[in-house]
């Protein structure tokens, strides 16, 4: 197996709040391969945002302590290279677009300066340079009639345009990597199938990598190869798509895959996971799904479980769970 | 009573906006002539992206936003036009609304007790003890320890606090209720729990609702019968599995096309391009007809009218 | 495994929440500085009279004596102890950035509600606000002073009335965005009246803000109670104000330079008290407008 692109060992991300110290992100790792999709999942307090914050070193300063882990990137870790080598990187090879078009882009600029930005920053290009590229960008983010749109502001643009525009920013320099944090839960479903295949097609066209952050299995299952499920700051199991949906291992991603209303059934009620997420800031012994789980066991509330192999390319935080499932091989 | 509780006729709402530069202000069709009813104990779930006009429409059946033009009649009492305030005022008590927001929709500086009895305090008359009886009563109902009413509503989560939301409109026992999104902005986990206190909460109570969502799947799992918004206008009504086995109008069929579904191995086909028209300058004809994928040549020029195509199935396109 | 497990767990994180507020202000130093000094000022306002001393007995032969062992801040040129002046000048001086500040808060808090909810009133309203706000407060409270007599309750008047804009203004700012919240739409759909949404619900989410612009009010309203006495038309002598103090011993500045000067020190340290307390509230109840220290 080549080498991944982008490695993550062991990050851990402590935040303090107003309810004391909360460890957001607990020893997570993950690969991603060149060209490859990694979804990651989760719901709120899972710290899938924190951890792709982290990539990027965008957390906020006076609140959170200092990652610890490592975070390998081109043969180096992100997490201890100077501020200088960090801002070339961003944007430049590693992009990220975020979940609120609304507030991600400048409302005093127009469209051709917030992409020109970043192309003169890392490209060095002059402004009449940059502002051709743009609408060349904006053409590739299938934005009807670029040229004129170019010399936009951001309020005439309505949601899933300016998705497309800040994805247009992210891609300007073809990055290697694009993380794309929750990028269509503000966006109508007929906006968000357009903004996907076009995730989807702009991956294939520049070979990018892509690590899509989600709250939503369906579009999980629609964009991603591989998929990193969170629980609590924790990776609960990973597994290529397919699998993942076939057959779930950790009793979390089995209960949340039974708890999501269906599309095409009618069902008289909903299977739901009791309970509610865990407090960031209490430390529990043991598995942090624990108190919901319904086949917890004694040994479960005593320590807390390691991730362990569940077959090929697929792990899983629940070792009674996968030796049960071995079992009945 | 047997007949529909709630009657909806033409309904329209229209807001007047400012425009930047100077102009006469524009007028905004929020509501575009839309009709449906709702009978007891049923749950209509109405469908609709931004702008679909969804939320107007939950808000113009409880009284909150007054109608431009059109009936609404609630439990045979008609709340528009002259003598509306009236009507609205003697079937109030039967009415509730549940929001959208948990973290809105309490009031930070009440403690949740005092918010789920403040309809029980503006209708009057109850004495000390019936009122905490009542919310206790209500606590329970919803799933909560009864010892939390002193509480303020930060120290509670999201679902939690969309408990309480709900606690606070059954206060008064009302028939009907218009829930705003109840579960978007909560986690899924917590979407389950929520979508089936409303249900447990209909079968024990008789409640009927008007249930506004975008999740069509969430929809699914609590509606009886479905209504498709688009631009303003009512695109198609159905009985639920009518609408989800065979949608007819092309909006119903692209939305249902475009929903993520949790199968990797799903064709897809391709997603619905364009987007939806400006509602402040409406084209003549039929709204969808920009983005239709079959749009035939009186589309963009005449208004489609709803008509029947089947048991209680009314669509509102040319090609039928 | 049921919700009240869960809500049981949840406890401990609720005691915690609870009194948040509290425990933040007792750690953000400058509120505790400040709350130390005026507490200190308070106290040594009640305490007067413990000296045993009058703050109003002539005694000429001990007239403009410095500061020494008998007369901690010297004497002025009656032959009072400052020092007792200074004390009693504090029961006057706090108990008028008191009144000014709750008067101003209330009638303000009123205004602002009432623009807010009633939209046709806003206009009328805030058009009278503008007004008062474009003559400097010290001018204004100095033209209702004089028309109204130098009395202390005519200081209290004139000065809730220039600062009457300030608070309005900012329940009236709070009212407007607290109205687009939900939990009115849901009182409303109730059938809450107009009376019902301003007092349960806009006043109650003010109170912060409110809170801390009344303790920039009070501030204020010292520091103009002294420019006032200054000018003749403060609270009347022989009461002691610390203001008032000030104005007698401004003809004797240089000779006996001890008179202005512990009343004046006085004012600094309770304005300077009154702020710190302020902005520590503002800190804590309005996170967004902290800066980050």
């Amino acid at each position: 197996m080549a080498a991944p692109l982008l490695e993550v060992q062991d990050l851990t991300v402590r935040f303090r709040t107003d309810d004391g110290w909360m460890t957001a992100v607990n020893r997570v790792s993950l690969a991603v391969g060149e060209g490859e999709a990694l979804g990651i999942v989760g719901e709120s307090g899972s710290g899938k945002s924190v951890t792709a914050l982290s990539i990027l070193r965008l957390h906020a300063a006076p609140t959170t302590r200092m990652p610890t882990g490592r975070i390998m990137y081109g043969g180096r870790d992100l997490l201890t290279v100077p501020s200088r080598d960090m801002r070339a990187i961003r944007g430049r090879e590693i992009a990220m677009i975020f979940q609120d078009p609304m507030s991600s882009l400048n409302p005093v600029l127009t469209i051709a300066d917030q992409i020109g930005e970043t192309l003169r920053l890392h490209q060095g290009l002059d402004q009449a340079t940059a502002r051709k590229r743009a609408i060349d960008l904006l053409d590739l983010v299938r934005i009807p009639d670029a040229a004129r749109r170019v010399d936009e502001y951001p309020h005439r643009l309505s949601g899933g345009m300016r998705q497309r525009v800040m994805i247009a920013i992210a891609i300007a320099c073809r990055p290697k990597l694009l993380i794309a944090d929750e990028p269509t839960t503000a966006l109508d479903v007929t906006i968000q199938a357009q903004i996907l295949d076009l995730l989807r097609d702009l991956q294939r066209e520049l070979g990018m990598s892509v690590i899509l952050i989600t709250h939503d299995m369906g579009v999980i299952a629609e964009f991603a190869r591989r998929v990193m499920v969170m629980y609590a700051g924790r990776v609960v199991e990973t597994a290529p798509v397919g699998e993942l949906f076939r057959r779930p291992v950790h009793p979390y991603t089995d209960g949340l895959l039974a708890a999501i209303p269906k599309l095409d059934v009618d069902v008289r009620r909903l299977p739901t996971i009791p309970g509610s997420i865990p407090d960031p800031t209490a430390m529990i012994p043991g598995c942090r799904y624990g108190p919901r789980c319904p086949q917890v066991q004694e040994a479960c509330r005593r320590e807390a479980p390691e991730l362990v192999p569940a077959g090929p390319q697929r792990e899983a935080r629940c070792p009674p769970r996968v030796a049960a499932m071995r079992a009945n091989l | 009573m047997s007949g529909p509780i709630v009657k909806v006729r033409d309904l329209v709402k229209e807001f007047q906006v400012t425009r930047g530069r100077g102009g006469p202000p524009a007028v905004l069709r929020a509501v575009n002539h839309i009709s449906f009813d709702i009978r007891p104990g049923t749950t209509l779930g109405l469908v609709g992206e931004s702008g679909s006009g969804k939320s107007t429409t939950g808000r113009l059946l409880v009284g909150l936003i007054p109608a431009t033009s059109g009936e609404i009649e609630l439990f045979d009492e008609t709340i528009t036009g002259r003598g509306g305030a009236a009507a609205l005022a003697k079937v109030r008590s039967k009415l509730q609304f549940v929001f959208q927001d948990p973290h809105g929709s309490l009031n930070p500086r009440m403690r949740v007790g005092n918010s789920i009895a403040e309809p029980i305090d503006i209708a009057g008359g109850w004495h000390r003890k019936d009122r905490a009886d009542r919310v206790s009563e209500l606590l329970e109902t919803v799933g909560l320890p009864r010892a939390v009413a002193e509480r303020f509503p930060h120290e509670f989560s999201g679902g939690q606090r969309q408990r309480i939301g709900i606690a606070r409109a059954l206060a008064l026992k009302p028939d009907f209720v218009v829930c705003d999104e109840p579960v978007s902005a909560l986690d899924v986990s917590m979407q389950a729990q929520i979508i089936n206190l409303l249900l447990d909460l209909q079968e024990k109570l008789g409640l009927s609702y008007l249930f506004i969502a975008h999740d069509l799947a969430v929809v699914r799992s609590i509606a009886t019968d479905v209504a498709v918004m688009y631009a303003g206008a009512l695109v198609e009504q159905a009985p639920k599995t009518a609408l989800y086995a065979a949608p007819k109008h092309p909006y119903t069929q692209a939305l249902l096309e475009a929903v993520p579904r949790p199968d990797p191995n799903r064709v897809r086909s391709t997603p619905l391009g364009g987007e939806v028209p400006s509602i402040l300058s409406p084209p003549p004809g039929c709204a969808f007809a920009a983005r239709c994928p079959r749009a035939m040549g009186v589309c963009p020029n005449e208004p489609p009218t709803p008509r029947a195509t089947g048991e209680g199935h009314l669509v509102a396109c040319h090609l039928y | 495994m049921t919700e009240a497990t869960v809500l049981a767990s949840g406890e401990a994180i609720a005691a915690r929440r609870r009194f948040r507020v509290l425990r933040k202000l007792l750690h953000h130093r400058s509120f505790m500085v400040g709350f130390i000094i005026v507490l200190a000022m308070v106290l040594a306002a009640m305490l007067a009279p413990m000296t045993g001393v009058d703050p109003n007995a002539m005694r000429v032969r001990f007239r403009f004596r410095p500061p020494q062992d008998a007369y901690w801040f010297g004497t002025d040129q009656f032959g009072r102890d400052l020092f007792t002046r200074t004390l009693y000048g504090a029961q006057l001086s706090l108990w008028i950035g008191l009144s000014v500040a709750v008067l101003s808060g209330v009638i303000g808090a009123a205004i602002g509600v009432l623009s807010a909810q009633f939209r046709p009133l806003d206009s009328p309203l805030m058009r009278i606000m503008d007004a008062l706000m474009a003559a400097p407060a010290i001018l204004l409270a100095i033209g209702l002073g004089a028309a109204l007599g130098p009395q202390t309750h005519s200081v209290i008047i004139a000065l809730a009335v220039a600062y009457i804009p300030r608070t309005a203004r900012i329940v009236r700012a709070s009212a407007l965005v607290t109205r687009e919240l939900e939990f009115i739409e849901a009182a409303r759909v109730s059938g809450a009246s107009n009376l019902r949404i301003m007092f349960k619900h806009l006043l109650p989410n003010a109170t912060g803000p409110l809170l801390v612009q009344s303790t920039f009010v009070f501030a204020y309203a010292i520091l103009a109670e002294a420019a006032l006495s200054f000018l003749g038309i403060g609270p009347p002598p022989p009461a002691p104000s610390w203001g008032n103090i000030i104005a007698e011993g401004r003809s004797f500045a240089v000779q006996a330079w001890w008179i202005m000067l512990f009343p004046g020190f006085a004012i600094s340290l309770a304005a300077l008290g009154m702020n710190l307390l302020g902005d520590g509230l503002r800190d804590v109840l309005d996170p967004r407008l902290k800066v980050e220290s």
